[in-house]
């Protein structure tokens, strides 16, 4: 009898191709990229780091969330708070905590603190939420993000309301932006592959056989929803790093709709997905900006009227939803053998399972 | 007394407004298992129809300028034509996709919508003036209550009284009942299936003309954003009702309109931005005890 080959070892090979792949990037755009260029690039490496920590809750438990946005919130504020100077602080955020007020910490001990106060929110509300069915617990979630844009904006003393605060350190490149990706890449991984990962994923494909082989769902929802929200935690530490100002305005639907729909264009249910639809969208953002800043014909500038980036991004999500609803990945991984979960039923049993929904 | 009587009234006109949203949420989610995510925006394009396109600062008034009698007709016209053309070229291709993908779809529909509203109007919130008369404050036990308030009151008890009796009254309410209660067994029985959701979708669509007419005539603005608020509520209070209850949804928009002013009124003056931050804590707390919702339907549980 042939011994059964291990996870680890037959699906390691789809984070390896990922982060390899976006240290090729960083590397050429190190190289041979403008300032500019690299500053969307490492915009790029946070926004996977956003999308994969979304991927680690939706793409594993097959329920929509409208609120994830909001941890980015909380982290990008958390940071903001411990690493402004405390000079800069006493005057713009008079209403912090004494310790709060004097503590000035480096980037790398703020972000994982930014990461586990966002996960920590997310334990107290997820026992809420996830209790909720689906549907509903989708539409909660957007009351999330709805009620911690409301405080964030309005909390005057504490986060300058609908103001930016200023004078966060600058301190993000491709190196670090590359970091955070590859940090979120192997959470969502080892997650993925872990027990409650595939418990979870049980949930999402039928729920009553699951509920039925002794997993609560409730419980592993929760664990998930914990891991994307401290995934997306750091996120937020590394935009505020990246921007170096923070404002409530930055973290509300503009930035939901378009995560979401960079998790939906690669593809909702795999890892692969998830990065590979931040890079296309952020190709089209870039194109799109480039032809509302204009192209020169003969003399003459032609540009497109500003917005036009959003409404195509729009029309795009909805029309890869019509016709390709797995996405461009087909919801598959990157890897030389595929995985063996995923492999390809045989035709009969297609049917079966079509037949049942 | 005269207070009390304040708050009773100020309750009831924004629980009407919450009212109003969760049915036009509630009626496409009975047919359809859509959650709407760009109701607000057609509450927002609504109000906008009554502007000529221009990113000036001050509002060009178009339709807004027509007597009332057409201006009210016309304005239901147009959010039933949005909300039937947005069924017709997007909703009715997903008609057997997840929940979760009719959720990103109308979502990125109202994002279209909401951009395509900033690229002709811009950001800024325009002053609109519509029926100065009703800002003024009638008499009513001692009470000052603005004639806005009474009128919104008065409508949505009218809107209300018609849509019962068009559902329970009506071979297209009996339908629509069907249809909500068990879309498969209804087809079989020879209900007709684009019918149904192309009426929901119309009663709703001139819902949310009637919130954006309410609105602005409240605030004398039109804002992108104002859809956005409502519909947040709104679709709380459809979670709190009771996923696919009617009249479960009706009454929560109502409870949260209450509950809302009752915070307003209650509420220390530092904590009262955070207003609806408390409304959303008592949510929680409410699903916390009944998480299926205070009304939940018989057929929204799930059969195994």
């Amino acid at each position: 009898m042939s011994q059964r080959p291990s996870v680890i070892r037959q699906t390691i090979i789809t984070p390896i191709v990922l982060i390899v792949a976006l240290l090729i990037m960083a590397a050429l755009s190190y190289q041979f990229g403008s300032r500019a260029f690299n500053r969307t690039v490492v915009e790029m490496f946070i926004n996977i780091m956003v999308v994969v920590g979304l991927y680690v809750f939706v793409g594993n438990s097959g329920l929509l969330s409208f609120g994830h946005i909001s941890f980015l919130c909380l982290g990008a504020y958390m940071t903001a708070w411990l690493t402004i100077p405390p000079v800069m602080k006493s005057i713009t955020l008079k209403g912090l905590p004494a310790w709060l007020l004097h503590a000035q910490l480096p980037m790398w001990v703020a972000t994982p603190i930014s990461g586990i106060f966002a996960a920590l929110f997310a334990l107290i509300v997820g026992r809420v939420i996830m209790r909720l069915s689906g549907i509903a617990a989708s539409i909660a979630t957007f009351g999330l993000l709805g009620v911690i844009n409301n405080v964030y904006s309005n909390w005057d003393s504490v986060t300058g309301g609908q103001g930016s605060i200023v004078g966060i350190p600058p301190t993000m490149n491709v190196w670090t932006g590359w970091i955070g990706g590859a940090v979120a890449i192997a959470i969502a991984y080892l997650y993925s592959i872990s027990r409650s990962g595939l418990a979870l994923r049980a949930t999402r494909d039928e729920a009553v056989a699951a509920s039925a082989s002794g997993i609560d769902i409730v419980r592993e929802r929760l664990i998930a929803f914990v891991v994307s929200a401290f995934i997306i935690g750091l996120a937020g530490a590394l935009y505020a790093h990246f921007l170096s100002i923070v404002n409530p305005g930055a973290f509300y639907l503009r930035t939901t709709f378009i995560t979401l729909s960079m998790l939906v264009v690669g593809g909702m249910y795999s890892l692969s997905g998830a990065v590979s639809g931040v890079v296309a969208i952020s190709v089209l953002i870039e194109l799109f900006r480039d032809l509302e800043k204009g192209i020169s014909l003969g003399g003459h500038t032609v540009g497109l009227p500003n917005g036009v980036q959003e409404i195509a991004i729009g029309i795009i999500t909805i029309v890869i939803l019509m016709y390709l609803p797995t996405g461009l990945t087909r919801n598959r991984e990157f890897s030389w053998r595929r995985w063996p979960l995923q492999r390809r039923l045989p035709r009969p049993v297609q049917t079966a399972l079509k037949e049942l929904h | 007394m005269r207070e009390l009587l304040q708050i009773i009234f100020d309750a009831l006109s924004l629980g009407s407004l919450y009212a109003l949203g969760a049915l036009g949420i509630a009626l496409i989610f009975g047919v359809m298992r859509l959650v709407n995510f760009a109701h607000g925006d057609f509450i927002a394009f609504c109000v906008f129809a009554m502007l000529w396109p221009s990113i000036d600062a001050a509002a060009v008034v178009f339709a807004g300028q027509l007597p009332f009698y057409l201006l009210i007709p016309l304005l239901l016209l147009t959010g039933a034509a949005l909300s039937i053309l947005s069924e017709i070229v997007v909703f009715r291709r997903f008609r057997n996709a997840n929940p979760a993908t009719m959720m990103i779809a109308s979502f990125a529909l109202g994002f279209v919508i909401r951009h395509l509203l900033l690229m002709l109007f811009s950001s800024r919130p325009k002053s609109i003036t519509l029926w100065p008369s009703l800002g003024l404050p009638v008499e009513f036990l001692g009470a000052h209550i603005p004639m806005l308030q009474v009128v919104t009151i008065i409508i949505t008890l009218a809107v209300l009284v018609i849509l019962v009796l068009f559902l329970k009254r009506t071979r297209y309410g009996l339908e629509m009942r069907a249809a909500a209660d068990n879309f498969t067994m209804a087809r079989m029985l020879g209900v007709r299936a684009n019918g149904v959701i192309l009426l929901a979708f119309a009663i709703s669509g001139m819902l949310a003309a009637a919130i954006g007419l309410i609105l602005a005539t409240n605030s004398g603005t039109a804002d992108i954003g104002m859809g956005a608020n409502v519909m947040l509520i709104a679709f709380i209070a459809t979670v709190i009702g009771g996923l696919g209850s009617i009249p479960g949804a009706v009454a929560a928009g109502f409870l949260i309109g209450a509950a809302s002013v009752v915070f307003q009124a209650t509420l220390p003056h530092d904590a009262r931005v955070f207003r609806d931050a408390f409304v959303y804590g008592a949510v929680i707390v409410v699903l916390l005890v009944r998480p299926q919702g205070l009304f939940a339907p018989k057929s929204a549980k799930q059969r195994v």
